[in-house]
């Protein structure tokens, strides 16, 4: 911070969360079966089939893995049940197992009617219903965060769901590109550049209006993580871009795009512990806006 | 000792005035002993009088030691209504130049807030709103996601290691349903930790602030009386003598579900936006 702040012997206001390394996967996990549904979907409807059909099994994949990360991060996994005890909607978490709930039914069921191949109106009717809420699925993870004390995620609570709602968008396409059958896969390429570009813009926009409470994105190892993310997300869109041709340019771009976004997770969860460890974010930020109030005429 | 009779319906909380904390930390002994919170270690900080350092799942009530240069100001008295008569010589008169140092010390403890990150973001309901309107965890229904850690603005509830579950002060919910005060309260010397309907104890904290003010005192002020902060005002507020990040307490904490449905319609409109990315890019849906 810049100006010097008086705090208690310099230790933190808040707690650092309790959260671990699932957390982080299951943002990614989250958002990759969300907009992967959702990819599925919008493939179907324009009859690239065969595109679907494969990534439809990325959306099972991150959808049957969302939840077991969940469960294991709590620290009583065996009381995971109670999550679906009461709709809170004051509680971004209780409507994200709900959400999460209907979602992964979905998508898991869309797979299965997939393998049975009978039922294809039903079938039709769960990629819709997967494709419909893997949207939100894959953008309320920023509301997760972003509803809570710890300033760099609640400050950036404007731009934290574009951020993850576009790393979404790039990792899925990116699997697109990946695992689709050879004449399809460039609705997914498409989808991939414009969720790394839009994903770039989006943290650049965080980080202007974070301002002074973005340093833990240019510090330790939120910057570490950040910057491979930007690395590997615009190299990743570049050869995505430069060269449609060659395979192994394919291949590398978009596996280039889908660690950007795991590591553009891993930097904004990070990024909360430092925010949270150093009490001058919080004492700093509440500060201004009391000095701001002040101006403003307001009673502090 | 005789029972207290508290009413079901009416708001019960804490006033903590700093003013007159001498640091005993029998707070901390008597909340440790009757809540049978686990110990919490034994760090050295060599910083102060305070190794408990925090808040946390095995601390409820924190007291908090600030060394600072001397201020030139009377010897603050215990509230009119509580003074002793004085009859040693120098009792009731500051002495210049006797100490280049002043002691600020507070018990530290959870706000109850009015309106409760910690409650609203809860998934499970297991931290509910009692009688007392007071801020309770309830044991046997917490899963421990953990969330209510990153939601609350003071940094007070966590999740304890041993067992998982998140943890912190009830306000001696047991205690107070048997019409008894809350231990820390109980075992206050001092009076500082006053407990008792929210009502009076804001209206007794406004005359100790002028009482404090009128006799020269520098710097008293009310944290968390007003109904109008962030969180709607604390249940349990202080009078402190500097400013509350000098306490370690945050100086305009804010629940941040205030802002929870302006989060919602930007997840719904970065969703929007996904999906106009997906239809656009199936536009040219030449299969190339």
């Amino acid at each position: 911070m810049d100006e010097p702040v008086r705090t208690y012997y310099g230790r933190p206001v808040l707690k650092e969360p309790e959260w671990t390394w699932e957390v982080p996967w299951y943002l990614f996990s989250g958002g990759l079966a969300g907009a992967s549904s959702g990819l599925v979907l919008a493939a179907r409807l324009t009859g690239h089939t065969g595109l679907a059909d494969r990534v439809r099994w990325v959306a099972a994949a991150g959808a049957g893995a969302s939840p077991i990360l969940l469960i294991m991060d709590l620290g009583r996994p065996r009381r995971f049940l109670n999550m679906l005890r009461v709709f809170k909607p004051t509680s971004a978490m209780s409507m994200g197992s709900w959400l999460l709930s209907a979602y992964a039914t979905a998508a898991a069921t869309s797979a299965g009617l997939a393998v049975w191949g009978r039922l294809p109106r039903l079938h039709l009717l769960f990629d819709g219903a997967a494709g419909l809420l893997g949207l939100p699925f894959a953008t309320y993870t920023a509301v997760l965060l972003a509803d809570s004390s710890i300033p760099v995620w609640h400050e950036a609570r404007g731009q934290l769901p574009f951020v993850f709602g576009a790393s979404a968008g790039a990792s899925a396409g990116a699997a697109g590109v990946l695992v689709g059958p050879a004449g399809q896969r460039a609705p997914a390429r498409r989808l991939a550049l414009a969720g790394a570009v839009a994903e770039l813009a989006a943290h650049e926009v965080m980080m202007r209006r974070l301002a002074e409470l973005g340093r833990p994105y240019e510090e330790g190892d939120g910057a570490r993580f950040a910057t491979a993310a930007k690395a590997c997300t615009a190299v990743g869109a570049g050869l995505l871009a430069a060269d449609r041709r060659r395979r192994w340019a394919s291949v590398t771009g978009a596996s280039l795009v889908l660690a950007g976004s795991v590591c553009e997770r891993w930097s904004v969860f990070r990024a909360g512990f430092q925010s949270a460890a150093d009490p001058a974010y919080v004492v700093a930020s509440q500060r201004r806006r009391l000095a701001e109030r002040e101006v403003a005429g307001e009673p502090a | 000792m005789k029972d207290l009779d508290l009413q079901a319906g009416t708001r019960y909380g804490f006033f903590t005035d700093t003013s007159v904390c001498i640091g005993c930390k029998a707070c901390e002994v008597a909340c440790k002993e009757w809540n049978q919170v686990p110990g919490s270690g034994f760090e050295f900080t060599a910083t102060s009088y305070d190794n408990t350092v925090s808040l946390g799942a095995n601390t409820w009530r924190h007291v908090a030691f600030i060394e600072q240069p001397a201020i030139e100001q009377p010897a603050i008295q215990q509230p009119a209504i509580q003074q002793p008569a004085c009859e040693e010589p120098a009792c009731g008169e500051s002495v210049p130049g006797a100490h280049d140092f002043r002691f600020l010390m507070s018990s530290d403890v959870c706000k109850h807030c009015t309106s409760a990150a910690c409650l609203e973001v809860c998934p499970t309901g297991a931290i509910f709103t009692t009688e007392f309107q007071t801020i309770v965890v309830q044991d046997d229904i917490c899963n421990g996601c953990g969330y209510c850690v990153t939601a609350c603005p003071f940094g007070v509830i966590e999740r304890r290691e041993t067992d998982g579950g998140a943890w912190k002060c009830t306000l001696c919910y047991d205690r107070m349903r048997g019409n008894k005060m809350p231990a820390c309260a109980q075992a206050c010397p001092t009076d500082s930790i006053q407990f008792g309907p929210l009502d009076e104890l804001r209206a007794r904290a406004e005359r100790r602030v002028e009482e404090l003010d009128s006799s020269g005192v520098v710097g008293a002020r009310l944290y968390g009386h007003d109904e109008d902060d962030g969180v709607a005002g604390f249940g349990a507020f202080f009078l402190l003598l500097d400013e509350p990040e000098v306490y370690g307490l945050p100086p305009d904490p804010v629940t941040p579900t205030r802002h929870l449905w302006s989060m919602w319609r930007t997840a719904a409109a970065a969703a929007g936006g996904l999906a106009v990315a997906l239809a656009g890019a199936f536009v040219r849906s030449g299969r190339g």
